[in-house]
């Protein structure tokens, strides 16, 4: 019936209208999305006789001239920034998915007082905006002789987590309690009943924020510039930065180091688009 | 331990035992599990908020612990020209984020109304998102500078080089430029959001609209607007808290020359370059402030307008159907 109908409908001007805008539309809007990225594609590419010659939009002779790269890799010591990244993603997503994950145990499955207040607390946490606290958490981090160091970095970075919270937070809302009760009845301990059946039931969750993490880690600054001054600790997102000193205008280069820098996100990104996606949606709904 | 003592003395103890033991063992839990985020959540965001409001009644530098100053911060943050503008610059990217929030509705819904290729489209356009906000300053910098991107794109639609403005440096336009990149980084990610929240409608509810001969405008505003409000209003919040933090892209572009500084390359000035502690707390206990009432405002007036329009409608709904029930009564009583 409503195939019927649609084909009808399909020869109705103004649904071929409607068709032919909507298309429109949506490939003018990916166009807009993609040409400054293209645009930095061709660039870097370019040697740079052509990039003096040439106007931007042309394509370079060949996309196998890789020397940018390899200038921009080397001279922003990128391979440091590419390793002390790694270190600080793989402490940061353990820790800050298990602490999330056994806040969100207790906050969903224990009734105390203070529950709700805690609850709140993460909320208002999140409404306060995180470069204006850095201020005094530079101060915080100085006492506590933190600067300098992976691991303050990594501490600080477990500290400010809530969309995990709230996505674990979602997540347990829909694990039976039964499961909990017969491990409980059976004799297991409440550490049993999380790390044995819970915490493995979570995966998607996990997936999904170690995702959002992943991707908000990698691409940090502000806090790194911070509390990383040291040329040797430098994180990729710092690297990429001093791109804006020596090299001024020679864009051929710095469109190559950001398009090293976007790389992994890229393929990321393709592998775990759908998971991605339902982690948006779960990290915005947290009410 | 608790198990020792539990099987040892006699049942009416033991059931005792047990019950305290499953208490010390909740409790023992509750202790281990909650400690490390809540530690973390004082020591780096209540702890430093707490020094925050304190530092902004004083004048002090990093080292130096300086002395009380009263008010004086916070008069500062209101007289002095470049905190002041740089709030300016934040209405920029307010109505940037209105922009945004209408053009990602826009797109989401066409997408809803089935879309050949939609993945691709939705991939394109969610993309900017996750590069990072440097990765994403060089681009545009790249993007607007004298010459390169967005001359050449206009020069080949026949706009001669001369009469193009400096997009950076002038300051009629180099906002709105500014805003544009963070319009382009943000509408994909709000698309997709509102996409998610407009899949979950039923699809049989346009299949009857449909029918009734409803047009993709009315099927827009009847069925698809109200069923996502709730995930609208949070957007228009996340999105206006957001504009006034934003940072990095005019960090990298234009590090707050020509009167692009907003509220946090501003602040970052102050705090870094010139070791203002205390002035540099002041405004952000200022734009803490700004953004919870933005929150309280925009929750409560969307609440009033969504509410109030479905009500006032589902009122006159229900009082025209009353009337034409009497009406029918009345006809058939006459007839």
């Amino acid at each position: 019936m409503s195939e019927l109908r649609a084909k009808l409908d399909a020869k109705k001007p103004s649904t071929i209208f409607f068709n032919f805008f909507k298309y429109f539309a949506v490939i003018f809007a990916s166009l807009v999305c993609l040409v400054p990225i293209v645009v930095c594609v061709f660039t870097a590419f370019k040697t740079v006789d052509e990039y003096n010659a040439t106007n931007v939009l042309t394509m370079p002779q060949s996309f196998l001239y890789l020397e940018n790269f390899k200038v921009a890799f080397t001279r922003a010591n990128m391979l440091r920034g590419f390793c002390n990244t790694g270190i600080v993603l793989v402490f940061v997503l353990a820790l800050s998915i298990m602490i999330s994950a056994m806040l969100a145990y207790i906050l969903n499955r224990f009734k105390f007082f203070g529950n709700g207040i805690i609850r709140n607390l993460f909320t208002f946490a999140s409404l306060l905006p995180g470069i204006a606290m850095q201020v005094t958490v530079y101060q915080i981090m100085y006492t506590l002789g933190l600067i300098n160091h992976l691991y303050g970095y990594i501490i600080v970075l477990c500290g400010t987590d809530v969309i995990s919270i709230y996505i674990f937070l979602q997540f347990f809302e829909n694990l039976s309690r039964s499961l909990d009760e017969a491990a409980i009845l059976d004799g297991c301990t409440y550490f049993g009943v999380f790390f044995k059946i819970l915490f493995p039931l979570l995966k998607p969750a996990i997936v999904t924020s170690m995702l959002l993490k992943g991707v908000s880690v990698y691409n940090e600054y502000y806090m790194s510039n911070l509390y990383l001054q040291l040329p040797e600790l430098k994180t990729i997102s710092t690297s990429l930065y001093t791109f804006t000193g020596p090299y001024g205008s020679q864009y051929n280069y710095i469109c190559a180091g950001v398009l090293i820098t976007i790389l992994p996100i890229l393929i990321l990104f393709l592998f775990f688009q759908k998971q991605v996606y339902s982690g948006m949606a779960a990290g915005a709904v947290k009410d | 331990m608790s198990q020792a003592k539990a099987s040892a003395p006699a049942p009416r103890k033991s059931l005792r035992a047990w019950i305290l033991a499953d208490n010390v063992q909740r409790k023992l839990v509750m202790i281990t599990f909650m400690a490390a985020p809540l530690l973390l959540l004082f020591l780096f965001t209540y702890f430093p908020f707490a020094k925050m409001v304190q530092f902004s009644f004083y004048k002090r530098t990093y080292l130096d612990p300086g002395y009380y100053v009263g008010w004086e911060n916070y008069i500062d943050v209101f007289s002095r020209k470049e905190i002041f503008g740089s709030l300016w610059v934040s209405v920029y990217y307010m109505g940037g984020s209105i922009v945004q929030l209408s053009l990602s509705l826009f797109f989401a819904s066409l997408m809803v109304f089935k879309v050949k290729g939609e993945g691709i489209y939705k991939a394109c356009m969610f993309f900017p998102y996750l590069i990072s906000g440097i990765a994403i300053g060089f681009i545009f910098k790249f993007f607007y500078a004298r010459g390169y991107v967005l001359d050449t794109i206009l020069h080949m639609f026949g706009i001669p080089m001369e009469d193009m403005p400096f997009w950076l440096r002038d300051m009629k336009i180099n906002n709105i430029c500014l805003v544009a990149t963070s319009v382009w980084r943000y509408t994909g990610q709000q698309m997709v959001l509102f996409l998610g929240a407009m899949m979950s409608i039923n699809s049989d509810l346009y299949e009857a609209a449909d029918l009734d001969g409803a047009n993709k405008w009315q099927q827009f505003r009847y069925i698809i607007i109200p069923s996502i409000k709730t995930i609208i209003t949070l957007n228009l919040i996340l999105s206006f808290s957001g504009s006034l933090s934003a940072f990095e892209p005019p960090y990298v572009i234009t590090n707050g020359m020509f009167g692009t500084g907003t509220y946090f390359v501003t602040m970052n000035r102050i705090a870094y370059e010139d070791q203002k502690v205390g002035l540099a707390c002041a405004m952000a206990v200022v734009l803490l402030i700004i953004i919870i009432i933005c929150t309280v405002v925009e929750k409560v007036l969307m609440a009033w307008l969504f509410r109030d329009k479905y009500e006032v409608a589902a009122k006159k709904a229900d009082k025209a159907a009353k009337k034409a029930k009497a009406a029918a009564a009345k006809g058939g009583a006459k007839a």
